[in-house]
């Protein structure tokens, strides 16, 4: 395994752990902005020498996507409702830090037992248990957050290890495929932000856990 | 030079350096804490001279302390005395090598926190007993971010033996395992500055009641006591700088006054780092401090799945 992807995956599970551990939502947008872009560069570094015109596509595609549209339309989502914290996670940051430690212990067990195609070990053995385990810490983000935001974070932080995994395990997915993807994620988070600022509007918070009484 | 001198010396000089260069470190990180507030900083051997001026001195005792107050600084300094013989320079292997030693070398440093908490308590004072529970929850919290780092280090030179781990740690090594050896240096720099109570963990200077850990300890040791933390607090940092710098400074020559310069070089670089840090950042939070240490264990075990993958 070259030394930068496995550079890649150290980053990919240290932004996991800083995404647990961080309660400031502005530094967890940019946390999440640097592991979509860390992650975007896994096409050119597993299959750059294959077909470079598609690698270079996607990486700069995704990155453009990742590490700069949604950063920007979270920015603006947490710049018009003035939440600055999340105050009151349901599961406290450093008990979330050491679930994502025993994510990460589960992912690689996991690993282990699964029967997966030789090209996946040839490529990267550790990328498929680090999107693994990313895929965990971003539906434990989803369910363990109050604010909104945060789980759009985290809905973006499970597509980063399905996508790490994917990349991993199939390298010949039509490039069609992958943009359409990444096209709809585009507009999963377009929706999602606005869905926020429009609660943030009519609720003056964005605490999903207080939506649960109707309003006339 | 005969061969039993050349062995001997060989022993002699990795403690010797440690003994005589400890408390140095000090007054460079003195020096560049100084040089960021505008001053000139203290004398270059200010260090020695304190100690010299401590051991001069008597000491007093409260009456409500026990024999457990006085052995408190003695055991301490023994037992970093044998920390510091167990600990190579880079790649000058330490006097004392054995196979497991990194275990006796975890525990020597158990024992030195339990002696100095066991001390305090000994006072009878509800502050001093403040730091000790303080003391022991963050040492409880690095302790493990320490050993599982040092496993790595384990796991991937295939050794359990201090000086053979740190000798193993070459530029090749680093070349093919570079991201899990940069996770253990940056666990075992974040263990380094909870043990030896420095920014951010704890503000070494500090003498406020509500911010004190390790300072609150030490508060009725006084004289020759005094002298012996004091020494013993210096050559702990000395110790586990080595065994940093050991890991960082991945040059191996196999000329030991080569490998020698190097190690100190990397000494310098070090507490040189730790004067700016200490300049630049203020102490976290009290609260914050679990977080920062559970974040260094993740690290350290983030590296042994990438040494086992």
């Amino acid at each position: 395994m070259s030394v930068g992807v496995e550079g890649v995956i150290a980053l990919l599970v240290i932004t996991d752990l800083l995404l647990l551990g961080s309660s400031r939502l502005r530094s967890c947008i940019t946390v999440a902005a640097l592991q979509g872009a860390v992650v975007s560069l896994l096409p050119v570094l597993l299959h750059g020498d294959e077909g470079w015109v598609r690698a270079w596509s996607l990486t700069v595609g995704s990155m453009l996507l990742k590490g700069g549209v949604f950063p920007w339309l979270l920015r603006r989502v947490l710049r018009e409702s003035g939440v600055r914290r999340e105050v009151e996670p349901f599961v406290g940051h450093t008990l979330s830090v050491m679930v994502g430690v025993a994510a990460l212990a589960f992912a690689v067990w996991v690993d282990a037992r699964l029967a997966l195609p030789a090209s996946a070990a040839g490529h990267a053995p550790l990328l498929v248990p680090a999107g693994l385990a990313t895929l965990l810490v971003g539906l434990f983000l989803i369910v363990s957050r109050r604010t909104a935001v945060t789980q759009v974070l985290g809905y973006l932080v499970v597509e980063n290890g399905i996508y790490a995994i994917g990349v991993a395990l199939v390298g010949g997915v039509p490039l069609l495929v992958e943009l359409g993807v990444l096209m709809d994620i585009f507009v999963a988070v377009f929706i999602m932000s606005i869905a926020a600022y429009h609660i943030s509007r009519e609720f003056d918070h964005i605490d999903v856990d207080q939506l649960d009484r109707l309003r006339g | 030079m005969s061969h039993l001198a050349w062995t001997m010396m060989m022993m002699a000089v990795p403690l010797a350096t440690g003994l005589l260069l400890a408390p140095l470190l000090l007054t460079v990180i003195n020096r560049v804490k100084a040089f960021f507030s505008g001053r000139w900083g203290q004398p270059l051997l200010q260090p020695y001279l304190d100690l010299w001026k401590l051991l001069g001195k008597g000491a007093t005792y409260s009456r409500t302390t026990t024999w457990i107050f006085r052995a408190g600084p003695i055991v301490g300094l023994a037992a970093t005395l044998a920390v510091l013989a167990m600990m190579p320079l880079g790649g000058v292997p330490a006097p004392v090598r054995f196979r497991g030693d990194l275990l006796l070398f975890a525990n020597l440093l158990g024992l030195i926190r339990f002696i100095t908490v066991v001390a305090a308590l000994d006072t009878g004072s509800s502050f001093e007993g403040m730091g000790a529970s303080r003391e022991v929850l963050f040492s409880a919290l690095a302790e493990p971010a320490l050993l599982v780092g040092l496993a790595a280090v384990a796991l991937e030179t295939r050794s359990i033996s201090l000086s053979d781990m740190v000798a193993s740690v070459t530029a090749e090594r680093w070349l093919t395992q570079g991201p899990a050896l940069g996770l253990v240096v940056v666990a075992l720099g974040l263990v380094l500055v909870t043990e030896n109570a420095r920014i951010p963990v704890d503000d070494p200077t500090t003498h406020l009641e509500l911010t004190m850990i390790h300072e609150v300890m030490v508060l009725d040791h006084g004289g020759p006591d005094l002298a012996f933390i004091l020494y013993g607090a210096a050559l702990k940092l000395w110790a586990l700088g080595a065994l940093l710098v050991g890991m960082a400074v991945p040059v191996r020559t196999g000329n030991p006054l080569l490998d020698l310069g190097a190690f100190l070089a990397g000494m310098l670089i070090l507490a040189v780092v730790i004067g700016v840090v200490e300049s630049s950042m203020a102490r976290l939070r009290l609260l914050r401090i679990p977080k920062l240490l559970v974040g260094a264990t993740a690290l350290a075990v983030l590296a042994v799945v990438l040494v086992l993958r």
